[in-house]
This record gives structure tokens, sequence and C-alpha cells, in this order.
């Protein structure tokens, strides 16, 4: 059985047709990328997967059960979309990394925080930091391991490495890559040709809102 | 200390060269606000003189179902004009509606309970006015914050829905600052109480000849009633309203 499928994908908006029928299947630990121009309807497909928005027409199956049949908070915490350019609710890295902890009402696993810092290359001292003193690629790499402090079952991933340079863009790679070792599936919205060749086993191509395999 | 106030009609004639003096600067310095000024004028005019003769009906009358009645005709007109402030947010009537009139009725019930004032409409009316003017300017401003940080902050919204966040968790901030922005210029005012300057009501009743310690007693009641009205009207409506901005879904719309 396809841990996410979509099955007839319609969107539109302002009389434009974003997606036009949809139909994909995806397998428990693939990793996927997805490519296309911008405004071929990649990111808007990505949202959707991460029950972000709804399709006008169309279904999206979770292991088998409708998303509207699932509990949303639920969802989403298996299914976790990150965006190109992140976002921070709090003042001190801390503090945005402890939310996702707060969220479950758990309490802060400081060494899961130091493990995954060290992933990325991170020293402890930046927890102290203020988000607004961090570098693009540090803020990215925040934002991830907020993202994986309690693992979920898909990663959505909207152009996370673009505005990243080499090193930012490697680091971060590294972590992704090991993250879907660990059997987590992976759907990434690149620009990069590399990064598909290099990293995923399938690729989609988005041209004008409908979707085509690409040969690796 | 005590004189009957009279403003003779002519008095009040002559007063009136001041809107000319306003009308002259505009047109002087191109403000273009000569039509708007003369319209605002001809409607305190009008809406004052109506507001007189029926005060001065149903303070005649005094009956509690009349009082009650103007009283909901005043939060209903108020809670319209706030909603107007809300535009895009779909139950902003009701919201305002519901709002106003419990921190009203709240505000009320304690000073009728306490004795500083009684249910009569003499004092109801005016007393009524006052907390649900300030509660729709705060609700206005409220509603006009909540709208724009729903526009603004999308991406963190949704960063915090996909992080698992139930829509009030996403909210939240955005909640706290509506409230703090509806609030802002109630509690700015009571700050610089006496120092800018004396508040409508001293004002009114010093130059009705009460006395200014007579007079302040009043005003420190007004600004419990202010603060207390605003507070709970501000909460509540916000709270009624933010949940409009997501779908059944629990989606940012």
């Amino acid at each position: 059985m396809a841990l996410l499928k979509t099955s007839g994908l319609f969107y539109s908006r302002d009389g434009n047709t974003i997606l036009n029928d949809i139909n994909i299947e995806i397998q428990p630990g693939e990793f996927i990328t997805v490519t296309g121009s911008s405004g071929s309807g990649k990111s808007t497909f990505l949202k959707m997967c991460g029950d972000l928005i709804s399709p006008d027409s169309g279904d999206l199956y979770y292991k088998g059960k409708n998303y509207l049949d699932w509990n949303p908070y639920e969802l989403r915490r298996k299914i976790s979309y990150l965006f190109q350019t992140p976002s921070f609710f709090f003042e001190s890295v801390y503090e945005n990394l402890e939310y996702s902890f707060t969220l479950r009402q758990e309490t802060v696993n400081k060494e899961r925080i130091l493990e995954l810092l060290r992933k990325v290359n991170l020293k402890e001292d930046i927890l102290k930091q203020n988000i607004i003193n961090l570098s693009g690629g540090e803020k990215q790499r925040i934002s991830l391991i907020r993202s994986l402090l309690f693992l979920p079952e898909v990663l959505l991933l909207d152009e996370i490495t673009s505005a990243l340079d080499y090193n930012n863009t490697l680091i971060t790679e590294e972590l992704i890559k090991e993250i879907s070792e660990q059997g987590i599936t992976v759907i990434w919205v690149t620009h990069d040709k590399d990064q598909s060749k290099k990293y995923a086993n399938r690729i989609l191509n988005f041209d004008s809102g409908q979707v085509r395999e690409e040969k690796l | 200390m005590s004189q009957e106030v009279d403003i003779s009609f002519i008095g009040l004639m002559i007063s009136s060269s001041l809107v000319f003096i306003a009308l002259a600067i505009s047109s002087y310095q191109k403000l273009e606000l000569g039509k708007d000024m003369i319209i605002s004028i001809l409607r305190a005019i009008v809406q004052l003189t109506l507001i007189g003769y029926i005060l001065e009906y149903v303070f005649g009358v005094d009956n509690l179902f009349f009082t009650s009645a103007l009283l909901l005709v005043i939060i209903f007109n108020a809670s319209l004009n706030a909603s107007k402030r809300g535009k895009g947010i779909k139950n902003a009537f009701y919201a305002s509606f519901a709002a106003i009139l419990t921190g009203t009725s709240i505000t009320i019930f304690v000073l009728v309970l306490s004795g500083i004032i009684k249910y009569e409409a003499y004092q109801i009316v005016p007393v009524g006015g006052m907390i649900i003017s300030n509660s729709m300017i705060a609700l206005g401003l409220s509603y006009k914050n909540l709208l724009s940080s729903f526009k603004d902050k999308r991406e963190e919204i949704q960063t915090k829905l996909s992080l698992g966040a139930n829509i009030y968790e996403a909210s939240k901030s955005l909640i706290k600052d509506a409230i703090k922005t509806g609030m802002m210029p109630t509690i700015d005012s009571a700050k610089t109480m006496g120092i800018v300057a004396l508040p409508g009501m001293m004002t009114g009743l010093i130059l009705a000849g009460v006395s200014p310690l007579d007079a302040i007693k009043y005003q420190i009641m007004v600004v419990f009633m202010i603060l207390s009205t605003t507070t709970i009207s501000s909460v509540i409506a916000i709270y009624l309203t933010y949940k409009v901005f997501y779908n059944e879904r629990k989606q940012l719309i």
C-alpha cells in the first residue's frame, strides 16, 4: 500500500489552473525530488501533501485513509512541511526549539537537541543566541532541527537550500540524507538538478499544473 | 459653587464662528477638507439635536425596559461601526455585539451593585454611551490589527500548524497583539489623565458647576468602567473572530 496517494487533485486560484488532475503514489522511505519552473504548481502540491491547503476536487490518502478522515493536527505531526524562508516565533534559538516540546506538552529533551545540533555542525552556544543574529544558513538548520526533534514520517521540503551557500547546502543535504536512511520519506522541491541526481530515487516534474515522472 | 449652565442661542451662534476659522485654514492650506468639515458639523448638529430630544423623552419616561432597549440600540450601532473596521471578518458584527453587550452588562451591573449609579435612564444612558463608544473604538483597532497580522504572518502561522499546533496555538501571539492594540488608547489616556487634558466627563461636570473634587470621583469611576469594558469586549471579540481565518480542516484561509 502506498504511504501517500493523490487522486485527481485539482486546484485553481483566480481563474488560473494550478494543479490539474494530479495522480501520484509514494511508497514508504522514498526520496523524491520535485522540479519545475516557478508557477508550475510544485509548491502548491507540496503544501497540499502537508495538509496546509486542500484541493478544490480530488483526494489525498495517507496510509490508505483519506486526509479528511485524519485529525489534521495528528496528520501534520506525521507529515512535516518546511518553508524556503524559516519563520521563528521567539527571540532565542532555545525557545524556538522548545516550542516543539511545548506543543506536545512534553519536557524538553536537551540530549535530542544537542544530538541534532552536532549533526548540522552547530555548537551548544547557539541555543542562547538571538535568532536575528544568525546567518541564513544557521536559521535554516535550526528550522530543520525544530521539525526533526520529533521525527515525522514524511518530510516535505520547499526549496530549503535555494538561499544557502555551498557549505550550508552540503551540511543540510547530509542531514536530510541521514534522515532518509532512517526510513523517513522525503519529498523535496528543488531547482538543483545535481541534488535530484545525487539523492532522489524518483523525480517528479511539474509543468503547467501537470506532473510527469522524469528519468534519473 | 453650583450654578445652572445655560448657553444662549446667540452665544452658540457666535461660537460657530470657530468653524469658519477651521474652514478658512483648510481652504488656505488647500487641505480639501472643507466638504468633510461641513458635513461632519452638520451631522453633529443634527445627531446631537435628535439625541437631545430623545434623551429628554427617555429621561422623562424613565422606564426600565425602555432604558435597556435604548442601550441595546446604542450597542447595535456601535457593533455595526466596529464591524466595518473588521471588513473581511465574517462574523465581526455578531462578535462585536456579543462582546460589547457582555462588557457593558458586567460593568453596569457592578456599578449599580456598588450603588455608584442607579439603573435610571439619566444615569445609565450617558454612562452606557461612554463605555460602549470606547469599546467600539477598541474593537475597531483590534480587528484592524488582527486582519493585517493574519495577512502578514501567513508563513509563520502555517509553520506552526505544520509543527502540529492547533489553531489557537498558531494564532496565540496574533490574538494577544490584537487585544493589546485595542486596549492601548484606553491605557494611554488613563495614564495621561489630568496631565495632558481634563477628561470630557470631568470637564462637563466642572462646567456644570460641580466641584473639581467631586468631579474627579466620577472621573475615576469612568476610568475603571472604561478599562473593564474595553478589556472584556476586546478579549471576547477577538476570541470569537480569530477562528474565521481558518476553514473546517483547520487550514489558514
